[in-house]
């Protein structure tokens, strides 16, 4: 077993254990600190992949702008309320039976499902930051643009949002 | 080559927590949380069908999700924040005008 399958598969365990901390830890602000060591574990399974350019990029924009985002609301909403101290909603019994009726679903379906490695004669494109870079920006750069435009939307969207807020407040 | 299977049930897996947290978590905060994880499990997956097929496009799409999870939060902190301005908690039972 190479030193890269095992560091793999820590990653893997570790977004597991990560996942589960989310479930079960109650202050909002620990499980932040689990989605962050989920996304650090995610970004080592990819760069272990070879999938650099993602790795990267889950590191600064997930845990280095959503998550810091959300770190610093939670410290900035000083709440005190009932969701502090109880974990769970009324809808723990239903949600738990629909996810577990959800997860035999999908489990008998990806059961079934074989998910072999890439056929032999196939050649692997490099995911490397610099080819991947250059095939992104010269097949998809129409794409790349457009999502622009999302973010314009979603920028203006949040200034809305603020703006109605501020008028109900008087 | 990692064992893609292995990878693809992880991400199942993510998901379905994310999903859990989302239906049984008492704070709007957490429930955010729990939809990033559903997404980076999404994004997993994505990454393995994108290896299983030797092409580049499940990756693309990985940097598209990135640049849709960043308009998401942008969009959904400023609700949350007048929610819980409005309501002085950030407990989603206590979210109930609507309610007929």
């Amino acid at each position: 077993m190479s030193i890269d399958t095992v560091l793999l598969y820590f990653f893997v365990v570790a977004a597991l254990a990560g996942g589960v901390l989310m479930l079960v830890a109650q202050h909002p602000m620990r499980v932040a600190l689990a989605l962050i060591a989920v996304m650090l574990s995610l970004a080592g399974v990819y760069a272990m992949l070879g999938v650099h350019a993602v790795a990267v990029f889950q590191v600064l924009i997930y845990v280095g702008a959503v998550m810091v985002f959300m770190v610093y609301v939670i410290m900035l909403l000083d709440v005190r309320d009932p969701s502090f101290v109880v974990r769970y909603g009324r809808l723990l019994l239903p949600g738990v039976a629909l996810g577990t009726l959800l997860a035999t679903v999908l489990g008998l379906g990806m059961a079934q499902m074989r998910v072999t490695p890439a056929a032999a004669g196939v050649e692997t494109p490099s995911y490397l930051v610099r080819p991947f870079s250059q095939e992104f920006l010269q097949q998809y750069w129409l794409h790349f643009e457009l999502t622009s435009v999302l973010l314009v939307a979603a920028v203006v969207a949040a200034i809305a949002v603020i703006k109605s807020g501020r008028r109900q407040d008087g | 080559m990692a064992d893609l299977q292995v990878l693809l049930w992880l991400s199942f897996v993510l998901f379905g927590i994310g999903l859990v947290g989302v239906m049984v978590r008492r704070n709007a905060l957490v429930m955010l949380m729990c939809m990033e994880l559903m997404l980076n499990a999404v994004i997993l997956a994505l990454v393995v069908f994108s290896l299983r097929t030797a092409t580049l496009s499940g990756t693309v799409l990985v940097f598209l999700i990135f640049v849709v999870a960043a308009a998401e939060i942008a969009i959904a902190i400023p609700i949350v924040l007048m929610l819980s301005r409005q309501k002085r908690s950030l407990d989603v039972e206590g979210y109930d005008s609507l309610k007929g």
